[in-house]
């Protein structure tokens, strides 16, 4: 696991940029109890391409990744998952939209009464019914030597490391197969060569599956190695976006400072 | 601290005519907070019952986890309801005994447990037993699911929380609550039984006779099944205070307590209420 990372595929082909967005954020919008987090967002996210979003703690990040996946709702502005709003779906519409989202939480959030094995087979035995038992287990060993877990199937998720629950994390939220990828600091709280080794497995996926991911971390250094763009949120709203190159030639005093201080 | 607001003290306040400086008049505030924490309380209450009651009646079903919290709810309170009704049972025999027994009246004891227990005792030990533990495991495992965003994680994976760890608790708890009620009740007759024949033996089957003598099934039937809105009103009170929680451990602390003494609360107050009704419709 400690061979040098590779840098992420770059969309310099013009062709690349014409694909459409599979994730768009529009104005949006959101506030609790009367602090504004969020002020008139806007980002988009095309298959294959990684989207690092950086800033200081509390500036929102987590909340947009939230907004995203439907678990808040804006109080104005739209998301877009396919060019379809989530807002205007019936439940059971954006419970069809999230079957396409992967979501790794900031703690992993395994269910701590099912073993790594059982975590990772939820998903699957809710909505891969058609699948038989050994089928699911199969898929489960698959998914688990995917992220390096293999043989830890029957351990609990307290008897684990905290990279090694966000590697079953990352597994369960890859069980569905997603065409989008949305990881909430997926490097916070781990030593380097954790940090190192998430790192190059979100590489690895974006190489082999080309999904659309969008990383919140305040770790420039992982959002470097991992992302093709990368934008900076400061008091709720984006302030500079694009490749690491065109963030360290901003003159935005905000962006000099956060770039130093990484 | 340069910018941060000051809160001036009463002293620093100009005086105004008419009130006293030494007592500042008290503010309304607690009042009209504590009026709106009930109306939100109970308005939160109404939108998650109706959320789960959606949730439980369209597809998918979750069967699989029904029968494991019926499992939870019923076979794992069996013994503590077993043996409360068993306390309760042997404790009226001794206390109807002793009032009994200033009257000469003491062949009426057995129907005087029997009614007692299967009436009102056996029901009433069972909703607040179940309400004590189940309640406080229901709250503080889903407030602790909660805090550690193991529910947002079901909601991500396109899983509906309200149908799969709501709806199938608040199910097991209205099925299970008139079995354990029928156990409470047998093992209450029992222990009554077992009481009473050690002062004055008498045969289970003359106690039983006896005891049973005059009676119909809607005596028994309608006690037994009311405790199914107990079973609802745990179940309810405690995926409510469970899934709203918010604030870590502290949080997950306050929502099993406030399970376990609003069910108590609303069971006892649910009694009153059905007891009335049941003498109403059935007699």
């Amino acid at each position: 696991m400690a061979t040098a990372l590779e840098t992420p595929t770059s969309l310099q082909d013009p062709e690349e940029h014409s694909r459409p967005s599979v994730v768009a954020v529009e104005d949006l919008f959101k506030a609790f109890d009367g602090q504004v987090v969020l002020k008139g967002i806007g980002l988009t996210v095309r298959r294959g391409e990684t989207l690092a979003v950086l800033g200081r703690s509390g500036t929102g990040k987590s909340v947009l990744l939230r907004l995203i996946v439907g678990l808040e709702t804006p109080d104005s502005g739209s998301v877009c998952i396919n060019a379809n709003s989530i807002a205007a779906l019936s439940l059971d519409g954006l419970n069809a939209v999230r079957m396409k989202m992967g979501f790794l939480f900031q703690h992993a959030a395994l269910y701590d009464s099912l073993t790594v094995g059982e975590n990772v087979a939820f998903p699957l035995e809710h909505h891969r019914r058609d699948l038989s038992k050994s089928e699911r287990g199969e898929r489960v060993n698959q998914l688990l030597a995917e992220v390096g877990m293999e043989g830890n199937l029957d351990k609990m998720p307290s008897d684990i490391s905290g990279g090694m629950q966000k590697r079953v994390g990352l597994a369960r939220a890859l069980a569905l197969e997603p065409e989008i990828l949305l990881l909430d600091e997926p490097t916070a709280g781990l030593d380097p060569i954790s940090s190192g080794e998430i790192d190059e497995l979100v590489l690895k996926l974006q190489r082999e599956r080309q999904m659309a991911s969008i990383v919140v971390t305040h770790d420039l250094h992982s959002a470097k190695t991992i992302a093709n763009r990368l934008a900076i949120l400061d008091q709720g709203s984006v302030i500079v976006e694009g490749t690491f190159d065109d963030l360290q030639q901003s003159t935005i005093p905000f962006v000099q400072e956060f770039l130093s201080h990484s | 601290m340069n910018g941060q607001a000051i809160t001036p003290s009463p002293e620093m306040l100009p005086a105004i005519p008419g009130h006293s400086s030494a007592h500042p008049p008290r503010p309304a505030i607690p009042t009209v907070g504590l009026v709106n924490g009930f109306f939100e309380w109970f308005g939160g209450l109404g939108t998650f019952s109706w959320r789960v009651l959606r949730a439980a009646v369209t597809p998918p079903y979750e069967w699989r986890e029904l029968i494991r919290q019926l499992d939870e709810v019923g076979s794992q309170s069996l013994p503590l309801v077993a043996l409360a009704g068993a306390a309760v049972g042997a404790v009226l025999s001794m206390e109807v005994r002793s009032s009994m027994a200033r009257f000469g009246a003491t062949s009426i004891l057995p129907s005087a447990v029997v009614y007692s227990v299967i009436q009102e005792m056996g029901p009433t030990i069972t909703g607040l037993v179940v309400s004590g533990r189940v309640g406080a495991g229901i709250g503080a495992e889903l407030a602790s699911m909660k805090v550690t965003e193991q529910i947002d994680a079901i909601e991500v994976s396109a899983i509906n929380p309200y149908r799969f760890l709501a709806s199938t608790r608040i199910l097991a708890c209205i099925l299970m609550l008139p079995l354990l009620t029928v156990a409470a009740d047998a093992s209450g007759v029992l222990m009554g039984w077992v009481a009473q024949t050690l002062v004055q033996p008498i045969s289970f089957h003359q106690f039983i006779v006896t005891g049973f003598a005059g009676s119909t099934l809607k005596d028994f039937l309608p006690p037994t099944f009311k405790t199914a809105v107990f079973g609802l009103i745990i179940g309810l009170v405690a995926c409510f205070q469970g899934m709203r929680t918010r604030g870590g451990a502290e949080g997950v602390g306050r929502a099993a307590t406030n399970s376990v003494v609003l069910a108590s609360l609303f069971v006892i107050l649910a009694d009153v209420v059905l007891v009335k009704l049941i003498l109403v419709v059935f007699q």
